[in-house]
């Protein structure tokens, strides 16, 4: 039914528009010239407004006939039934597998019923709605074909639509945002302070608490085990992976960036940037895979052959390789504000019989530590952000060290392990994902937003 | 910049001294300093290149056997009675038909027999649970050949297709002087007539005394860490190195060859011995394909698996009837179409990336449809007709952030509004390609509005010359000519979404499905997560199916940034 | 230097059709009365009244900044595009205010026409550049009408025979003349009633210049063209009359025969006489 009432709508409006361009062209015999709009726009314009009154009544009325068509179902289930809330959900279930004919032998009579009462009203709902889109569509039509006039200003209407549209989609952007944050500080408020939550923690208990715990919550039957929600040992882990990733990726991507951009030739220069582009485009499952296969036994087996105990999911893997991930997203930052260094300062230090690196070092990195700076940062939130590799090669559990070759977890490994499989909504463990993400999204937006604040001053000196 | 001027006094000196021996030695430090810089920087060139080639070398030499399958070829007889005794000949009944004894039959004729209960089960174990596949296919093309005798790929598990891809695991030595065994079938005593085995000996008894060092390692390590919980467990190991050392230090004493030690297979008489104890001039074993004699001969080879049948999944009785019928020429490589053409699958040797495919093309498909206007309709709003105040100065920065927010963030976005708020369905593409279209909105208007804004204005002054309005002049000539930037930006940002595995794990895109979606809504799974799904497995053979989709993922983002690339370079205008 | 005046001037104004002209009533065009425009907190233009007569050709000199431009984009509302630029006053084409807010700034674009400084052609056809104006203003019913109106302008812009053969060709490949002059062809393709040239010819070598010279010459029959040049030969040559503008003022305004021997301004005439500028 409501693919027919698609179909139906899809087919009208090119229909509206078809004839109201040719009832433009009518009312001026043939001649466009003298209307104010081209028939086109006229098209357009009817078109536009035959298609969002269908559109409203659609979006309004099948949500509201589904809604209608379940509490005629609930009317029609015995009333004991319908008074248990946990038992109608799952009962619900079942009279809706019966009205989709996906029910397997026969239903207890009461569900039938319910079924037969839900598929009646959804059917006559769903043909209420169809005829009232038409019924709207032909009135939107009527009113808009007979405005049809050589002097009527269709163009102009029909851009003032586009232009809304426009404006709607840069506000998706403004939405995106919003929505995030919209659901993780709902969530975290949730996780703080609701009182009908079980085990949630106070503020300082999170921030200070040195046990991460979550999995004690799910086993319910053993109300003994202590559930702790202490974020320290999840900031250290991550900590202690971006400080290894920055590492290495620190002196790679900055020498790297300062050999492209002072010393190589146009040709190394060319064939050097797709390594790094190649490697930025590398998925991050893929670093993971291979951190997880590769680098972390090659680790485990030097520091054995040290006699070192690593640990087989050690942070040095994963770190070293969020290095390598990095390198080319330091690099590239620093190879723009190194190029945009005015040549005149550099011409100034050689004038004094500067050697390059002594120029490099004396002159350009200071006048481009800003930039510098801020390319750090924002590589720094992409390592606390990063997922994949850590997911797969570093820890999940949660302990208090800096020794690099220990297994640690990290605030994303976290959400991911919390997230994935079946969550309730009400369970301190899954809100618990939801506040560490809360911490994590504003971390890396603070270190964001001053980071592009500094590039966009460093633009402005040299600009 | 200035200080440097500063630090040089200028009225101090009345010349530069540049011949003393202290000016030319500071003047070499100064250029090695030089020199050093330089090396630093071609290092770090040098260190991520090595890098990338490391991986690549990595990834490819594991994934590349994927696209290679093993399968037996053997004749089958496709009885009436075992396929379809009614003589119906439709496809429900060859569908529903037991083929299991049929390809045992065939089997079993392959190789020497008879083989025992154990042998008979090991023989069908070889073949994969969909071995079958084929030859249904075969039968349902043509029920003709129902009650012939057919020539049919069967295909091998994972296991005996692991062992017959590796390369260098199995070595071969031709044995000199003539030996005995004195049985055709079970236990089998061998003798030589000298020290025969010599050689094999002293290879066992190297590889005892390299096992005691690793013990020894081990031992060291725990004690120095573990303190007295590990005591036992370390005095254990010390004494297993020492036991391993004295048996290896006795040149001549028999040796037991546990699964810890590689495996020796005697190949005589057309059957093949597992040995079991070894001296240098005689042997105990079992016969795991029987003799066709129990008489002296002296064409007889050493196989040697090095690998100790403790640490891998395939048995020496396997290994002898692969490497019988390997012998036989019954074993046929070729290339693993099943790999592109089915879904995922417990069994390795079974699964593919069809599903995965399907899904990433959905996922892509959803993701595209929404960025690809809203993202160039927002662009051309915010570069030509938004005001420009305040509220799009933060519009602004709110792009520029969101494009560096962490992708599982949007996870988080997908999970709390698209699933949880707005019920929609778990694990459907649908879901995926809303929130990684929300991902890459921020670089394709980005990348969008550097394209509009690189077209001249004097282009759109011109429409606006003639008479056209601003969405006219906008619509008709700036944003064709803008055109080749933004399709780069949308195939960098489609990259971008193809790769990206993180946030839809959140909204359930890891479950295990077999099935390949056909809808939006259908549950499915993105090649991405497929690699991370597949690289948890313990299998082996499922390390090389990661590695495998990993090729054929980085294949698809190669072509798109090829595609970008050239983009770039054809339509590359300088105004 | 005056003698450049020498050259050539413009046949209809001879010291007669001069003295004509001010005294029969001219049919008046643009009016602009009390112009004060202003880019943000800056000035551009004071208090500019001008009378602009149907089918003659107008040109504005002054020295670089004094607003010629600025003014010229009034006619057409083309400052409308600059979101700082402000315009009060009174500008009337036909003795209707154009600033007034029923006025669609579209359709007045369309009878007031623009060539600009550099050849902008559109990156298209040769063809769609010219066909793209009266498509949009619905100006052909069909294709053979629309290729007739593509004809005529770039007959009329002198440009037929050189491109007659290769309409399908981008625009963009032309001679920078060539580009100029299909720009022409672009503004008079919508038969505009009047076209406001802002140095058409400062891109141009003196051959296209001419070309395009005598292009303003026979379009002077059917269009009021306001041109805007720093030449001042070239406004010798072409126009009937000559606006002076200097520091956003509207100095002195009259027949070009007089305003280049005998301007009443001082600034004029250190302006003409290269004093300065
Ligand atoms: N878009 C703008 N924004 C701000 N100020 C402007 C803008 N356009 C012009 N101006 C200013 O208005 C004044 C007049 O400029 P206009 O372009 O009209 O001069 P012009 O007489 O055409 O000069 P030229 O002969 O160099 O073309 C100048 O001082 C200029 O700086
Ligand atoms: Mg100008």
């Amino acid at each position: 039914m409501t693919t027919l009432y698609f179909v139906i709508m899809v087919a009208l409006v090119p229909v509206a528009f078809w004839a109201a361009r040719r009832r433009a062209f009518a009312v001026v015999e043939g001649r466009p010239g003298v209307l104010h709009s081209l028939p086109t726009y006229h098209g357009l314009l009817v078109a536009v407004i035959v298609f969002i009154p269908m559109l409203v009544v659609f979006a309004l009325g099948t949500p509201a006939v589904g809604r209608l068509a379940e509490a005629r179902a609930v009317a029609a289930l015995p009333s004991d039934v319908a008074a248990d809330l946990l038992r109608r959900s799952a009962v619900m279930r079942e009279v809706a597998n019966v009205a989709s004919g996906n029910h397997a032998g026969d239903p207890a009579p009461g569900i039938r019923a319910a079924a037969d009462s839900l598929v009646a009203t959804r059917d006559a709902g769903h043909l209420a709605v169809l005829v009232l889109g038409l019924a709207v569509a032909a009135a939107a039509f009527a009113f808009a074909y007979r405005r049809i006039a050589p002097a009527f200003r269709a163009r102009n209407h029909f851009e003032r639509f586009v232009r809304v549209v426009l404006m709607a989609c840069a506000a998706i952007a403004i939405l995106t945002t919003i929505g995030i944050v919209f659901s993780v500080v709902f969530e975290t408020y949730r996780f703080f302070f609701d009182p009908a939550l079980k085990g949630r923690p106070t503020v300082s208990e999170f921030l200070f608490g040195t046990e991460w715990n979550p999995q004690a919550a799910m086993r319910a039957d053993q109300g003994d085990i202590r559930t702790a929600f202490g974020f320290v040992p999840l900031l250290t882990g991550t900590l202690l992976i971006t400080a290894i990733a920055i590492a290495v990726a620190g002196p790679l991507g900055l020498f790297s960036a300062i050999y492209l951009a002072e010393y190589a030739s146009p040709r190394l220069r060319a064939s050097v940037k797709p390594i790094l582009e190649i490697l930025a485009g590398i998925p991050t499952v893929v670093l993971g895979f291979f951190a997880a296969l590769t680098v972390a036994p090659l680790i485990r087996g030097w520091g054995e052959s040290f006699g070192l105990d690593v640990s087989s999911e050690s942070a040095l893997a994963a770190g070293l390789v969020m290095g390598m991930m990095i390198i080319p997203f330091i690099s590239s930052l620093s190879d723009d504000v190194i190029n945009a260094v005015p040549q005149s300062l550099r011409d100034g230090a050689y004038a004094l019989g500067s050697t390059k690196s002594e120029t490099i070092r004396r002159v350009v990195l200071p006048a481009a530590l800003p930039g510098i700076v801020s390319a750090f940062m924002l590589a720094v939130s992409r390592a606390v952000g990063e997922t994949m590799i850590v997911v797969m090669a570093a820890g999940l559990a949660a302990k208090l060290t800096f020794n690099p070759l220990d297994a640690v977890t990290t605030i994303t490994v976290q959400i991911k392990t919390i997230l994935v499989g079946d969550q309730e909504f009400d369970s301190a463990k899954t809100l618990a994902a939801f506040a560490l993400g809360f911490v994590l999204f504003f971390v890396t937006l603070m270190l964001n937003v001053i980071a592009l604040q500094i590039v966009r001053r460093y633009r402005e000196q040299y600009d | 910049m200035t200080d440097l001027a500063v630090s040089r006094p200028v009225t101090a000196k009345p010349a530069l001294d540049v011949s003393s021996d202290a000016a030319k030695a500071r003047i070499r430090a100064r250029y090695r300093a030089e020199r050093r810089f330089r090396f630093y920087g071609i290092a770090a060139l040098v260190v991520t290149t090595l890098f990338l080639a490391m991986l690549l070398v990595d990834i490819v030499s594991k994934g590349l056997p994927v696209f290679k399958a093993h399968s037996l070829v053997l004749d089958v007889a496709v009885t009436q009675d075992a396929i379809d005794p009614a003589g119906k000949r439709d496809a429900a009944t060859i569908r529903a038909a037991d083929l299991a004894p049929v390809m045992r039959d065939a089997l079993k004729s392959a190789v020497p027999g008879p083989l025992g209960r154990l042998g008979d089960r090991t023989l069908v174990r070889l073949l994969s649970i969909g071995a079958a596949d084929d030859l249904v296919a075969d039968l349902l093309r043509n029920p003709a050949l129902i009650g012939s005798t057919i020539r049919t790929r069967l295909l091998l598990s994972d296991d005996a297709d692991i062992y017959l891809k590796a390369k260098g695991a199995v070595t071969s030595r031709r044995g000199d002087g003539t030996i005995t065994p004195d049985a055709k079938s079970g236990a089998v005593a061998i003798a030589a007539s000298g020290p025969a085995f010599a050689v094999d000996l002293a290879r066992i008894k190297a590889v005892m005394v390299e096992r005691a060092r690793v013990l020894e390692t081990e031992a060291a390590r725990l004690d120095r860490s573990g303190g007295a919980a590990v005591s036992d467990k370390v005095a254990d190991l010390r004494r297993e190195a020492a036991e391993l050392l004295g048996r290896a230090r006795d040149p001549a004493g028999e040796e037991t060859l546990d699964t810890r030690l590689p495996s020796l297979l005697l190949s005589i008489n057309g059957g093949l011995v597992k040995v079991e104890k070894l001296k240098a001039d005689s042997a105990v074993g079992t016969a795991l394909l029987p003799l066709s004699a129990a008489s002296a001969s002296s064409d007889w080879s050493v196989v040697t698996y090095a690998t100790p049948a403790g640490d891998r999944k395939i048995t020496d009785l396997e290994i002898a009837l692969l490497e019988h019928l390997r012998a036989t020429g019954k074993v046929e490589a070729h290339f693993n179409t099943r790999f592109f053409t089915s879904g995922d699958s417990r069994e390795p040797e079974l699964a593919g990336i069809r599903g995965a495919l399907s899904g990433t093309a959905w996922t892509m498909l959803v993701t595209l449809v929404l960025c690809v206007p809203i993202g160039v309709l927002a662009a051309i709003y915010l570069e030509e007709f938004a005001p420009k105040n305040r509220w799009t100065d933060i519009v602004e920065v709110n792009i520029n952030n969101l494009a560096a927010v962490p992708s599982i963030v949007f996870g988080l976005l997908g999970l709390a509004v698209f699933l949880n708020f707005f019920d929609l369905p778990r694990s459907a593409p649908l879901v995926g390609g809303l929130v990684l279209a929300l991902l890459v909105l921020p670089t394709i208007i980005i990348a969008s509005r550097a394209a509009l804004k690189s077209v001249p204005p004097s282009i759109k002054e011109a429409a606006l010359g003639v008479g056209a309005s601003h969405q006219q002049a906008v619509f008709h000539h700036v944003l064709p000519s803008a055109v080749p930037g933004i399709m780069t930006g949308t195939i960098i940002g489609m990259a971008h979404a193809l790769g990206e595995t993180a946030p839809l794990l959140l909204i359930g895109m890891v479950a295990f499905i077999v099935d390949v979606p056909q809808a939006i809504t259908d549950a499915s799974t993105v090649l991405p997560v497929q690699v991370y799904l597949w690289s948890d497995l313990p299998e082996p053979a499922f390390q090389e199916k990661t590695a495998g989709a990993i090729i054929v993922m980085l294949m698809f983002l190669f072509v798109m940034n090829a595609a970008a690339i050239m983009l770039r370079r054809r339509f590359e205008r300088r105004w | 230097m005056p003698e450049a005046l020498s050259i050539r001037t413009a046949a209809e104004s001879s010291p007669a059709a001069a003295t004509a002209a001010t005294a029969a009533p001219r049919e008046i065009k643009v009016t602009a009365r009390d112009v004060n425009v202003s880019y943000g907190e800056k000035q551009a233009l004071f208090d500019v009244d001008v009378d602009i007569a149907a089918r003659s050709v107008m040109a504005f000199i002054g020295p670089s900044g004094c607003g010629k431009s600025t003014f010229l984009r009034c006619i057409n509302r083309m400052n409308d595009t600059i979101p700082i630029c402000r315009v009060t006053g009174r500008i009337e084409v036909d003795g209707r205010d154009i600033y007034d807010p029923e006025i669609d700034v579209v359709q007045l674009r369309a009878r007031v026409g623009m060539v600009f400084q550099k050849p902008n052609p559109f990156p298209k056809s040769i063809y769609e550049n010219v066909a793209y104006g009266p498509r949009l203003h619905g100006m052909a019913t069909n294709k053979a009408e629309l290729d007739a109106i593509v004809e005529e302008s770039l007959r009329r812009a002198s440009l037929w025979k050189e491109v007659s053969d290769r309409l399908e060709q981008p625009g963009t490949g032309l001679s920078g003349g060539q580009q100029q002059r299909l720009c022409i062809a672009r503004a008079i393709a919508v038969s505009p009633e009047i076209i406001l040239m802002d140095e058409p010819c400062s891109a141009l070598d003196p051959i296209a210049t001419a070309r395009i010279e005598e292009l303003i010459d026979e379009l002077t029959e059917n269009f009021t063209i306001i041109i805007v040049t720093h030449s001042m030969q070239q406004a010798a040559r072409v126009s009937q009359r000559t606006a002076f503008f200097h520091l956003g003022r509207l100095i002195e305004e009259g027949p070009t025969e007089q305003i280049f021997s005998n301007p009443k301004d001082r600034r004029t005439q250190d302006y003409i006489t290269g004093r300065f500028g």
